[in-house]
């Protein structure tokens, strides 16, 4: 199991999901691939598989819909994958949680491993995440 | 019978009986039916709206969608402005201008960047989204965020332009223009591009006027709409601008329409910036009167409707929204079908959906076998380009 | 045309159908018509007069349930809304949107969140929902209840 960590830690896969969000964070998760914020330089790729992810990024408040969706896919994901909630819908859904269509926080279905607040957060504040990400994994390898 | 081939691309989509958001069947290469299914993104904002007062339904509104954070707050404040009726004032008035036509150049830059990106043009994707980033950080400079603006509230704006931030915000974007103009004749004078778009997902006009399509979804068929122009409302009225408009309907003029936006939007900001008026910029609302009010403007897609129903207390009995992209997308029974699954994506693009909802295709044969997903027929666009660029001897 | 002259045209033309006319302003008017009419007063509007549709809004208003259908004349910048009063235990209207494919979507949304059914509308799935949300059950009502017991409204710290 170390060992698919210790390659996360090189060169980590990351799988972007969303489950019912503005886009917002999804844009700005998009814009750290762009040449200002550039994060494959990391080694950081985005793949379009979810079973060669690593990392799966998770944005939007989980409604009705799209919660079967994401469920479905974490069945399928080889473990170890490590989840990080990109945006405040997906650490706690943020001003949708009276929302008729938003029953559930991320956290509550799926283990989540990196928060990373903010409405939306800035591609900054996402590498910051990611960087936090790879010290935990590291930690505790 | 058309022959059927399953051709099996790298790994199928796991959740092959959910439904996606399109789902195309295929004869052959050719699209015969399409199906759209929309709620992914259903997050009850209409009914959040009845539990908040009218200030604080700014702040949800502003995130029904990323893109277009600052339309839909427009269009609000405007709904229950006209309840009364009332006007604010003009200095609020200009400065909403500015950040409703930044939020413009920005939103058809993430388009142009996309449309890219699908067609195998990875370096119009990467100018296009580094371009954004100037837009992006002179709308920071001037409201304090890249995106969910926070300016609006019914009345006026929450926040002024600071003097010392105008003539950096103008020198920003008199910095895009050359590039701009660059990635214009980039895409414009491109043959591939001619010969890969030109009459693909043809929208005619009767057909834009049946659906009531919108944006410049609708201005590509020949429809000559803008409410800038129709209806009136901000600083729009204060300065000379052309509305684009082109008739034959297909993708290459969806995008010839949103690049030459670009360059009208950004001669709007430069005047309003330039002639910004003093005064006040917020008309001070104290209570929202009982009645009705309607609000309509021109956001990056199209028009941007609210409707808001107030029985004279601090919170709104009703408040309809309804975003462009609701009356633009049931325009791909029109303009997909009959076309063949390589083109598919560019033209479920070329309305200028949500992101996301160009993720979740399925093609399908009329016995319901997945054949590809999203991410296979991204990658036959692609090839498509490839084979033109080869066929035209072009490199 | 000008706006009297379009307003003038459309009060004769069906002056047995509309119950009452709110002139608010210069561009808005709201025109509260029988729900038998709205066919023939839709149809008018988009075909004859050239209005394009922008959206129909659904309100739970107890005893009724009112749909506001709004058009826009655009020449003359004049956005015409026409409101219908239905019987909240029942509501049942005739479908515009069989006629109008403009109308087609809005209404299968306005019958999933509001529970009003349009007769003879093609298409008469659901638009938003998710499949395992119960029949019946109307989220734009003013009675709606939640139902799902694992929801949770904390804020979860």
């Amino acid at each position: 199991m170390s060992l698919k960590l210790k390659a996360l830690l090189k060169s980590p896969w990351v799988f972007h999901l969303s489950t019912g969000s503005c886009n917002n964070c999804d844009i700005e998760t998009l814009d750290c691939l762009t040449p200002r914020f550039d994060i494959e330089r990391f080694g950081m790729l985005l793949v379009g598989s979810i079973k060669h992810a690593d990392v799966l990024l998770v944005t939007g408040s989980c409604n009705r819909m799209s919660v079967e969706r994401m469920k479905a896919m974490w069945e399928q994901v080889p473990k170890p994958c490590l989840v990080v909630a990109i945006g405040t819908c997906a650490g706690s859904r943020g001003i949708f949680k009276d929302s008729y269509n938003c029953p559930v926080p991320l956290d509550q279905i799926i283990p989540v491993d990196v928060y990373i607040p903010g409405c939306p957060p800035k591609p900054e504040a996402i590498i910051a995440g990611a960087v936090k990400l790879i010290e935990k994994v590291g930690s505790t390898l | 019978m058309m022959g059927r081939t399953i051709i099996p691309i790298g790994p199928y989509h796991p959740l092959q009986e959910e439904p996606e958001f399109f789902t195309l069947t295929v004869e052959g290469e050719t699209v015969v039916d399409i199906d759209v299914r929309i709620g992914y993104n259903h997050r009850g904002i209409e009914k959040l709206s009845e539990s908040k007062t009218f200030e604080n339904s700014t702040f949800v509104i502003e995130r029904i969608c990323g893109i277009c954070s600052t339309s839909h707050p427009f269009a609000y404040t405007r709904a229950v402005e006209d309840v009364f009726p009332m006007e604010v004032p003009i200095r609020a008035k200009y400065i909403r201008t500015i950040i409703a036509e930044g939020e413009r150049i920005h939103s058809h830059l993430l388009w142009l960047g996309l449309a890219g990106h699908f067609l195998g043009y990875n370096t119009v994707y990467m100018w296009a989204w580094k371009l954004r980033e100037e837009i992006l950080d002179a709308l920071e400079i001037l409201s304090g965020n890249r995106n969910n603006y926070a300016m609006f509230k019914p009345g006026g704006v929450r926040r002024d332009i600071k003097a010392e931030d105008i003539p950096v915000c103008l020198k920003k974007l008199d910095s895009i223009l050359p590039t701009l103009d660059m990635l214009k004749k980039a895409v414009l004078d491109d043959p591939v591009l001619h010969a890969r778009l030109k009459g693909v997902g043809v929208m005619t006009y009767q057909e834009a006027i049946d659906f009531s399509a919108l944006g410049p979804t609708s201005r590509a068929s020949g429809v000559a709409r803008d409410v800038r122009k129709d209806s009136p409302y901000g600083a729009y009225q204060e300065m000379e601008w052309d509305m684009i408009v082109t008739q034959n309907g297909d993708v290459f003029d969806k995008a010839v329409v949103r690049i030459l936006e670009m360059f009208e939007s950004a001669k709007i900001m430069k005047y309003c910036l330039i002639n910004l008026p003093d005064g006040e910029i917020d008309a001070n609302i104290m209570d929202v009167p009982p009645g009705e009010g309607i609000g309509h403007i021109e956001a990056p897609r199209g028009e941007t409707f609210h409707y808001v129903k107030s029985d004279g207390t601090n919170r709104p009995v009703r408040h309809k929204v309804r975003a462009p992209t609701f009356m633009n997308l049931p325009t791909y029974k029109a303009t997909v079908q009959g076309e063949t699954i390589s083109d598919a994506t560019i033209i479920l693009a070329a309305i200028d959906p949500c992101y996301c909802c160009t993720e979740r295709i399925a093609v399908k044969d009329d016995r319901g076998h997945l054949l590809y997903n999203g991410k296979d027929l991204i990658r036959l666009s692609r090839e498509k380009t490839e084979k033109m660029k080869r066929r035209m001897g072009v490199r | 045309m000008t706006r009297e002259e379009v307003l003038l045209d459309f009060t004769s033309r069906f002056h047995e159908d509309i119950l009452d006319l709110h002139d608010k302003s210069r561009t808005r008017v709201f025109v509260t018509v029988t729900p038998e009419s709205i066919v023939r007063i839709g149809t008018y509007l988009f075909r004859n007069v050239g209005a394009r549709f922008n959206i129909a809004s659904g309100t739970d208003m107890p005893p009724n349930i009112e749909i506001l259908y709004h058009f826009i004349v655009e020449d003359i910048n004049l956005l015409v809304s026409l409101r219908v009063l239905l019987d909240r235990e029942n509501p049942v209207i005739d479908s515009l949107g069989r006629d109008i494919e403009a109308l087609n979507w809005i209404e299968r949304e306005m019958s999933e969140l509001l529970g009003i059914t349009f007769t003879g509308h093609p298409d008469p799935r659901r638009l938003l929902l998710a499949d395992n949300w119960p029949e019946g059950v109307y989220p734009l009502r003013q009675d709606y209840e939640e139902w799902d017991e694992t929801a949770d409204r904390t804020r979860g710290i």
